[in-house]
């Protein structure tokens, strides 16, 4: 049973289900090849122990009518966990232990999985290549080199070197489809509202969504399944009929209407990146999808406006951390201003700042109308973009990134290059729609590389069921060599 | 109603100024729970009892808008005759303080949930209309506690997170007494409501004064300061005299007035700058993307409207078609809704005019005198009617009546008992009170001569004797009649 957990999420189930192999013997895999990667620096916390009781607790009473019966899987630690120490990525968190548990992770265990641990993420996800975590850089098991992507990058990582079945991330402006692009995994990120914020440490409330990481379209479905439902306890959260995405999986997408957005060819990006679109539209129209060139003018303004709503939201969400309640404080400072002070400056590293200070100037009266209202202006009219293409197309393919992994430390001094990697993932997010990333294969110097197709609000099952049709006919594999073990 | 003359000017060597002041009051919504978690808003509880993950402000915690305190802003705004937004939104207040965990304040800035109204007040000059800017829905921050060790600061966010609301007038009072009666008429309207207790002792009711001068005949408003959350009527109209005053000093010297926030010292009974304009905080208003904005469906609020009791104002004209009482009987006896509802009590089982004056009187300088108010009165609403109806029937004689009022207070029993067991009941019989009076006459023939000469004050020795041999009891208007009858013979 070595080989087991370089399985998909639906193999393992199975086995589990047929007992061929037990939930502690899953565990115990999971945990020794955790235990050979620290390399990587995927986990913050790992709670093995706990991990280990439950599969026991699991075994002795099989319930394999769940949707993740007996499955141990780590989580972004982004997500709060009952008394299991939540970091963020921050140092200002870094001894945080919440007595409650969030409305998506325990709907993951209320369908059967516990956890295995705690991933390493961009501080407060702010960040596009693991390396603004309080707790070290995560790296890419592609090659010891490269970043994982982020700000789930510790799950990207974990989920491509087997430390985990399949994760979760939190996705504000790409964050779990463009890391998923660099490890060549499936990543969805779901309408806004799908997924409850309840109990996620919030970056960017009117952005943040949790999805699935994954190995397989199959496996993303069934995790989606399991995260999702309403939740009266956030406000934003849509009330409607759970959906049941893994039965309804369908790899029959003949007559469907594939939109390909002419703004997304931009400048300076790398031939393969091209070419790989090019690669995905034949083999969507070789199922018998309808290729439609349309036009989503706003494109351009998407960056932009993302970085001034994005930390606008975070500005005012992270004045929550001052050192008075909860998480670190200063030791240092004469009276309260100082404490804040003191605490927010050793507590926070330079990404967060860095948006902590565009936010607080986009609010700030006189420019407020100049930057936090226009950009809100032109939020509307890219979303209008969206809705207007979406009366022609069932769903519209784009890359999910423009380049493919790049080096660590390659980019940390230049926050700009840093943000255009987001280009095709904000737009979306801006817009609030769901979006899957798939791995469609590998650049040149053999990294991989993802396509995006993107859904209309709600229509998580048609994406996912081109996702399946496109999967079995790339011919893409992700190989990854466990050079670190 | 006597008319006088609305005479609150401030007299400096260069002219008259007159005061412009304008109310921001901070009013506690009764609710069960907060504005946006569960936690329980009850008045004095141990510190930090009452306090969710949400109101605390932990990573991931998310705000959920209590309805019932939604509906309460609606009933208020219709109680104030204000226009109700069926499109509101709430914004974030961005500052840091220990006592705002969330380091921001859930408040409605652009959009509140109730727009213009009015409220009206009874002058002795007349009726004096106030305008109503606004009404916004908002959380409490918690309380910092500076004086309970001498390096540290405690904080208690058992407030944290109850709903206020913000309810703004325009700048229409003119004087110390205006506030008076604006806060007074506001509370009565609250409180008939329902929708806020108005208990300043609690915090439930506390303001924040706009105060500026200007020369009587100027049209331009002066340039105003604010003197911040002010909780009690005497410390708001305190404040106001100082600070109008000061305001006029300074133009008399011809200085500017720079326009700034100051707190009033309750002790020294002057009001103090606190920061001025230039120092004022950067808010940083945006709408919270944790919550969408409020959309009242117009059938929810035409239902509150239709459930909504009757308000002073329109109590008040009822009270003078129904009872025929005047109109400032009217305008005290429906003050506050307990009042009301007593008067209305003792008047459907008694006589509706004399009740009034008795309530007014003697039972009103009663409560007074104990510390006590309308609801914790020792003598029932039903036992008050039967002691008017006692007068008015004529069993007792208003001396009586005070007796028997006295015995009601401190037992509280029924006054028809009482008048029974004390043998109190006048005596009303001609005949009997003609045997009585001709005793007396017989007994005291040499002052009947004497009366009969002229010397008619001795009336009211005869009266008096009357009364000594009765026990006070004989019914004077028939004893007077009897006497001048018999004297006469």
């Amino acid at each position: 049973m070595s080989n087991i957990t370089n399985q998909s999420l639906s193999e393992i189930l199975e086995s589990i289900k047929s007992k061929k192999i037990s939930s502690l013997e899953l565990t115990q895999a999971y945990i020794k090849n955790i235990e050979n990667a620290k390399k990587l620096n995927a986990f913050v916390t790992t709670t093995f122990d706990q991990a280990l009781e439950n599969a026991k607790k699991f075994d002795n009473k099989p319930n394999n009518e769940l949707l993740l019966s007996g499955v141990p899987l780590a989580v972004k630690d982004l997500f709060c966990t009952e008394n299991v120490k939540t970091t963020a990525g921050s140092n200002i968190l870094n001894n945080f232990v919440p007595s409650y548990e969030s409305t998506v992770t325990k709907n993951l265990w209320n369908n059967g999985a516990f956890l295995l641990g705690k991933l390493n993420c961009d501080e407060f996800a702010m960040g596009s290549s693991n390396e603004t975590s309080f707790f070290g850089n995560v790296i890419n098991p592609i090659e010891d080199h490269l970043v994982p992507g982020g700000s789930s990058g510790g799950s990207s990582s974990a989920l491509a070197a087997d430390l985990t079945p399949a994760t979760i991330g939190t996705d504000t402006g790409g964050s779990i489809r463009q890391p998923a692009s660099f490890t060549g995994t499936v990543g969805l990120k779901p309408t806004y509202g799908l997924c409850s914020r309840w109990g996620i440490v919030a970056f960017a409330s009117s952005l943040d969504q949790a999805g699935p990481m994954t190995k397989t379209v199959n496996d993303c479905s069934i995790m989606l399944e399991a995260m999702t439902g309403f939740d009266e306890k956030d406000s934003t959260s849509i009330n409607k009929k759970k959906e049941i995405y893994s039965k309804n999986l369908k790899d029959n997408i003949k007559g469907l209407k594939i939109g390909i957005p002419k703004e997304y060819r931009v400048d300076n990006m790398p031939k393969e990146i091209d070419e790989l679109w090019e690669k995905g539209k034949k083999i969507l129209k070789n199922l018998g999808a309808q290729l439609i060139d349309i036009s989503l003018p706003h494109t351009k303004y998407a960056l932009p406006t993302y970085y001034i709503v994005a930390p606008a939201e975070a500005s005012s969400n992270l004045a929550r951390y001052d050192g008075v309640r909860y998480g670190y404080r200063s030791q240092k400072g004469k009276d309260l201003i100082e404490m804040y002070e003191n605490t927010r400056s050793e507590g926070f590293g330079d990404e967060v700042k860095r948006r902590i200070l565009i936010g607080t100037y986009v609010l700030s009266s006189g420019y407020y109308d100049a930057y936090y209202l226009k950009a809100q202006k032109v939020r509307q009219l890219i979303k209008k973009d969206f809705d207007d293409s979406f009366t022609k197309v069932d769903a519209i393919l784009t890359p999910s990134t423009p380049s493919s992994a790049f080096k660590i430390g390659e980019k940390t001094n230049d926050p700009v290059s840093m943000y255009l990697n987001d280009i095709f993932t904000v737009p979306v997010n801006l817009a609030g729609l769901p979006a899957l990333s798939l791995p469609a294969g590998l650049d040149k110097k053999g990294y991989p590389l993802g396509l995006q197709l993107i859904g209309k609000a709600l229509d998580e099952q048609k994406i996912l069921n081109i996702g399946y049709a496109f999967e079995k006919n790339c011919g893409y594999k992700n190989e990854v060599k466990k050079w670190w073990s | 109603m006597s008319k006088e003359k609305f005479d609150y000017f401030i007299n400096g060597e260069k002219g008259k100024y007159e005061v412009v002041i304008g109310l921001e009051v901070h009013a506690q919504v009764l609710s069960n729970s907060k504005l946006f978690s569960g936690s329980s808003t009850k008045f004095g509880a141990d510190p930090n009892k009452q306090v969710s993950l949400i109101d605390s402000a932990f990573p991931g915690m998310l705000p959920v808008i209590n309805e019932e305190c939604v509906k309460q802003a609606v009933r208020t705004g219709l109680g104030l005759n204000a226009k109700i937004n069926n499109y509101s939104v709430f914004d974030r207040k961005n500052y840091f303080y220990a006592d705002l965990p969330q380091g921001y304040q859930i408040s409605q800035y652009k959009n509140p949930i109730v727009g213009e109204g009015k409220v009206l007040l009874d002058m002795p000059y007349g009726s004096k209309e106030i305008g109503i800017e606004r009404l916004h829905l908002e959380q409490d921050a918690g309380k910092s506690i500076h004086d309970m060790d001498p390096s540290s600061t405690y904080v208690d966010l058992n407030r944290s997170g109850i709903a206020l609301m913000e309810i703004v007038s325009k700048p229409d009072l003119r004087s110390p007494d205006e506030v008076n009666a604006y806060i007074k008429k506001l509370r009565s309207i609250m409180r008939y409501l329902g929708t806020c207790d108005g208990n300043m002792q609690e915090g439930s009711l506390r303001a924040d004064v706009n105060v500026s001068v200007r020369r009587v005949g100027d049209k331009k408003f002066g340039t105003r300061c604010e003197i911040k959350n002010v909780n009690s009527i005497k410390f708001m109209q305190m404040s106001i005299e100082y600070e109008a005053n000061r305001q006029v000093e300074l133009l008399e010297e011809g200085k500017q007035i720079d326009q700034e926030t100051r707190l009033f010292d309750t002790k020294k009974n002057e009001t103090r700058s606190m920061r001025s304009k230039e120092d004022a905080h950067d808010y940083r208003y945006f709408p919270d993307p944790d919550l969408l904005p409020l959309k009242l469906e117009q059938k929810l609020i035409d239902d509150l409207k239709k459930s909504l009791p009757e308000l002073p104002d329109n109590k008040k004209e009822r009270f003078i078609q129904e009872y025929g009482l005047n109109s400032y009987e009217a305008n005290v006896l429906v003050s506050e809704k307990e009042i009301s509802d007593y008067y209305e009590e003792v008047a459907k089982l008694s006589d509706k005019k004399l009740a009034a004056t008795l309530m007014m009187g003697d039972l009103f300088a009663m409560l007074n005198n104990k510390g006590l108010n309308i609801s914790n009165s020792p003598i029932s609403a039903k036992n008050f009617a039967e002691l008017v109806q006692s007068i008015k029937s004529g069993e007792i004689s208003g001396r009586i009546a005070k007796e028997v009022f006295e015995i009601m207070v401190e037992s509280g029993d029924n006054p028809k008992k009482i008048i029974e067991s004390k043998g109190m009941k006048q005596q009303s019989d001609p005949k009997e009170l003609e045997k009585m009076i001709n005793e007396i006459l017989s007994k005291n023939k040499d002052k009947v001569d004497q009366y009969k000469a002229g010397k008619e004050k001795l009336f009211g020795f005869f009266v008096g004797q009357v009364m000594k041999l009765s026990g006070g009891k004989a019914n004077p208007q028939l004893t007077n009649e009897i006497l001048k009858k018999l004297l006469k013979g």
